[in-house]
This record gives structure tokens, sequence and C-alpha cells, in this order.
């Protein structure tokens, strides 16, 4: 049997690769409590990764998909809104399944697309890997839910802030730097942060289905149903993985509330938007 | 299914495709579409019966049943669901088998957990031992509505409470002046006014009920999500209809049936807020009193 220590050595960094802890994962009666407890908590490494990614690149994503919906001109409004509404009206579940299939079929060797002075080469054998097609597709879902959640704040924007601005003799760009987009924010915030939560929740899905986790690299939910699956006693590595997922969740709440803090900072208490924990985990 | 499905190599486009999408397991494909539609149709009146019972837990008075219903809400709601549908299977499955394993062999000496196995006497395996294939897949079947219900009672606890505190207080106090009791006034005036503020919600959990339904996958029954892995998978000639891996046509289909789905739902639950907004003191009720002025 191991000790604690030699499972934390072994096993909080294998879910890097092999080149990190043991080669094999523990099996059958050889299983620890403590491997299970730093197993998983290694694994948080790619929720981490799958999460932080998707939304920082999904944000930038999503306030362009938003004002586009947003527009009047339906060349920009009609693609947003068919965009927004595949994303969110179909599984996640279903769309990682149909971009890995889509992905598979892709040449091996890449692809080459010329842009006239030079020649860029898609590497698409990343593609099927979860750590770049996984990755796409989450930020894909995200900026779709994302972006619905920016078009409904755009709709409610106070039309005195707007009317102050133009008083001003704001238009464009600017009036959509200094007005437009910091109460879009304010306004979403909220919801937004459970839509962080959320999509971090729904990273448990990446290797549950299309994706392969190769040398049983994977998230701490793949690690979880792996202990399951090998002791059949599902009251130790799932309570596990719950708790790993409120603490990611309290982790959450406390970062993305300092930023709301920021957006309201001009405005007086009774006044300002709050937060609710409204968990709705399917996508 | 056709009479000139016979040999199938040899036929021209279309009607190979004919033939093709006619055979047996093509016809289970389709079937399960409509266990989807069963899943949906027997776990959505569960889960808001269940949702009803657990709203008024959290209404009553009696303290325990306070507190039963908001552990039971919490308790849900704060745990991700994907955890929930694969732990409610395992774990109810095996707490029937060891209610069972202690009425049948009360003389079993042997500890039910060895190790890493769950050991119950033969008597007591749920399936049982030569059960028919059909009865398995029902009972993954109905473990599975169990777990949905379970999880989305929860959340549709949360909106009818939340509907239930949305009816104006006043109507309740004026019904209460009229000499009526709480569970009358309950009953004609909460019940009745309740729905339309319950509706936006409810149409929420509902959409999100339709997109949970491919995670039947995961409990090992033989859904959409695994026909469409199987068949659309890359055949070679040993088969009678060889194709390359169509996986992606498969999954197109089923992201344009999931598609239509919630698009058709929205659709109805629009049509419904509409109808239940009638004679209502909202904004919504207000300006169809005014239109029809």
């Amino acid at each position: 049997m191991r000790t604690c220590a030699q499972s934390f050595e072994g096993y909080i960094l294998r879910p890097l690769g092999r080149e990190y802890g043991e080669t094999l994962l523990p099996r059958n009666l050889d299983i620890t409590l403590c491997d299970q407890v730093f197993l998983i908590a290694g694994g948080l490494i790619w929720n981490v990764y799958f999460a932080g990614l998707a939304i920082a690149i999904g944000f930038f994503l999503a306030v362009g998909v938003a004002v586009a919906k947003f527009s009047e001109n339906p060349l920009f409004r009609v693609p947003a809104s068919a965009f927004v509404f595949v994303f969110r009206g179909s599984p996640l579940f279903i769309q990682f399944f149909f971009f890995y299939a889509a992905f598979v079929l892709l040449p091996r060797s890449g692809i080459d697309i010329p842009l006239g002075f030079v020649t860029l080469t898609v590497n698409t054998s990343a593609l099927t890997t979860a750590q770049v097609g996984g990755l796409i597709v989450l930020v894909l879902n995200t900026t779709a839910y994302s972006a619905e959640l920016f078009f409904g704040a755009l709709r409610s924007i106070p039309k005195g802030d707007l009317e102050a601005a133009d008083a001003y003799g704001m238009y464009g760009l600017t009036k959509f730097r200094r007005v437009v987009f910091p109460s879009m924010l304010r306004l979403a915030w909220p919801s937004y942060t459970n839509e962080a939560i959320f999509l971090t929740h729904s990273t448990t899905l990446v290797f549950l289905s299309a994706f392969p986790a190769r040398q049983q690299v994977g998230e701490a939910f793949y690690y979880a149903r792996y202990f399951v699956d090998q002791t059949f006693n599902p009251f130790v590595a799932y309570p596990i993985v719950a708790g790993y997922f409120v603490l990611l969740t309290l982790a959450i709440i406390g970062l993305f509330g300092l930023m709301g803090r920021h957006l309201n900072r001009h405005l007086p208490k009774e006044r300002r938007v709050r937060y609710r924990f409204r968990p709705q985990y399917i996508r | 299914m056709f009479s000139f499905c016979t040999d199938p190599s040899t036929l021209p486009q279309w009607q190979w495709f004919a033939c093709y999408l006619t055979t047996a397991t093509h016809f289970a494909f389709y079937r399960s579409f409509l266990m989807v539609m069963l899943l949906l149709a027997i776990t959505a009146p569960l889960a808001l019966a269940m949702g009803m019972a657990g709203a008024m837990a959290l209404r009553s008075r009696i303290w325990p049943l306070q507190w039963l219903g908001k552990g039971y809400v919490n308790i849900v709601r704060g745990v991700p669901d994907i955890v929930f549908f694969l732990f409610v299977p395992i774990a109810l499955g095996q707490g029937i088998e060891w209610v069972f394993h202690h009425i049948q062999c009360p003389d079993w000496d042997q500890p039910i957990r060895q190790g890493n196995d769950f050991i119950v006497c033969r008597e007591a395996k749920v399936p049982g031992v030569n059960a028919p294939a059909w009865v398995r897949s029902a009972y993954a079947f109905s473990m599975a509505v169990v777990a949905f219900s379970l999880v989305f009672g929860a959340f549709a606890a949360n909106t009818l409470y939340g509907a239930m505190q949305a009816v104006p207080k006043a109507q309740v106090e004026t019904a209460e002046a009229y000499g009526m009791s709480r569970t009358q006034a309950f009953r004609r005036v909460v019940m009745p006014q309740m729905w339309v503020y319950a509706i936006p919600g409810l149409s929420n959990i509902w959409q999100i009920l339709i997109k949970a339904t491919p995670l039947l996958f995961l409990l090992g029954l033989q859904d959409a999500v695994y026909w469409a892995r199987e068949l659309g998978g890359q055949k070679t000639s040993l088969y009678s209809y060889p194709h390359p891996d169509w996986r992606v046509w498969y999954f197109l289909v089923l992201l344009c049936f999931y598609l239509f789905l919630t698009w058709a739902s929205e659709h109805a639950f629009g049509r419904l807020n509409a109808r239940l907004s009638r004679g209502q003191a909202t904004a919504a009720g207000e300006r169809m009193r005014k239109a029809a002025a």
C-alpha cells in the first residue's frame, strides 16, 4: 500500500501526462482514499484550463456576436441569431460528438490556407485532441450563451445613458467604449457569473463523450468515473469530485464578485445589480 | 424492406439509400428518437409532481417538512447534474438489491461489499438473473426516469415556490378576509394564478430537460447517440452496406432533431403564456385587456 505522501507525489501531476508521475493509474484493490483525493484534485488542472481559456476567448467573441445580433442590419443580425440559436438549442453533449466526428474527417496532414504572400498550415491532427478540439467546442458554446446574455443586457441599457452620450456628442466607437459597453457589462455581469459557473461544470463533458483521453490524461470527473468503474462504489469518488466543484464554484463567485464590485462602483448601494446563484447545469 | 434489396452492392444510388435507411438497425435508430420522446413524456409530469410536492413542503408551516423541502432542493441544485445522473442509478440499484438481499436471504453470512465487489445473493438480483433483454433495458430506463425526475423536480420546486410567492399578497389576504382557510385560499386564489409566473421558469427547465436527454447514453441505454455512433462508424466491405465514416451526418441529424424540439417547444410555451396571461394582473395581461377594449 502507498502512503499518502507517495500518492501525492505519484498522482497530483499525473493528469498532465505519464512523465509527471506514475505511469499507470492505481487499480482495483490497490486504490487508497488518498489516491482518489489527489488524482481527482490533479485533474482539476484541466477543468481550469478548459474553463479559463473558453471564458477568456468566448468573452470577446460573445461581445461581437451580441452587438451583431442587436444590429439593425440583417446582414449581421441574421447570422448572429442563427449562431446563437444553433448552439443554445442543441445539447452540448451532441455538439461534442458532432465536432469530433467532423474533425476526424479532416485530412491528417493539415490544411494549407494560402494568404497570398504566406501559406498558413492548420494542424488538423491537433483538432482531434480534447485540448484543442474540445476547447473549440466549449468556446463556441459559451460564446452563444454569453452572447444571448449580452444581447439581453444591450436591450436593457437605460435610455437616459444613451441620450446623455448623444448630448455629449459621442457616437460610434467612442460611445460604445465609454457608455454602451460598460453598462452592458454591468447589467449582464450577475448572469455572466452564472454562465462562467455552468461552463466550468460542463467541462466535465469533454472526456465523457467523443474526445479520447490519451494516456489517461483527463479532467477531474474523468478520474472520478475511472475510480467508480474500478471500485464499483459511487459513494467515495463522486462526493470528492462534487466537493472540488463546490470549491471551484466558490472561487469563481469570489473572483467575479470582485469584478462586479468594480463595475458597480459608481452607483449607490441600492441601485447595484446583485448576483444570485442560479444553478442550471445541463446545456 | 423493399423487394429489390436482396443484393445491395449492385443497386443504383437512390435505391441503395432506400434500402440502407430501412434496415432493421436503422429502425432501432428511429425508435430511439421515440424513446427520447417517451422519456420526456414520462419525466415531465413526474418532475412537475415532485416539484409541486417540494414547493408545498417549502411553504409548509410544519418545520420538519419545510427542512425536508429545503434539503432536497438545495442538495440537488448544488451538486453538478452529471454527478447526479451517474450517481443516482448506481446508488439506487445497489440500494434496491441491498433491501431485497436482506428480505430474501436473511441467513447470508458474507459481507455484501467484498473489496471492490458488491455481492448479493442470486435471488436478490434486480433485474433477475435470467431476465430477458427488454426487462433489463426497461429497468435501466426507469432508473433514468427516477434520476431525471429527482433532479428536475428540485429545479421545478424552486420555480413553483417562487411563483406561489409572486401571487400578490393582497389577494390571499382578501381571500382570508372572506373567511377562507389557508388551504382554501391556496386552492382557489394562489393555484389558478401562479402558473403565469411559473411558466417562464418551467419553460426554461423544460428546455434543459430536452437537452439532458442525450445523457441517457451514459446510463448504458441504446439511445439515439448509441445508434448514431454504431451506424455512422466506418463499415468495411464485410457488411452488406459498406460506407466510410458517416458519424458526422448522423450527429447532424441528431443536432437538427434537438434544434427542432427546442424550437417547437419555445413556440408552444409562447402560446401557453399568452393564454395564461389573459385577465391577469400583469403587464402582459393589461396589454391584452387594452387591446380588446
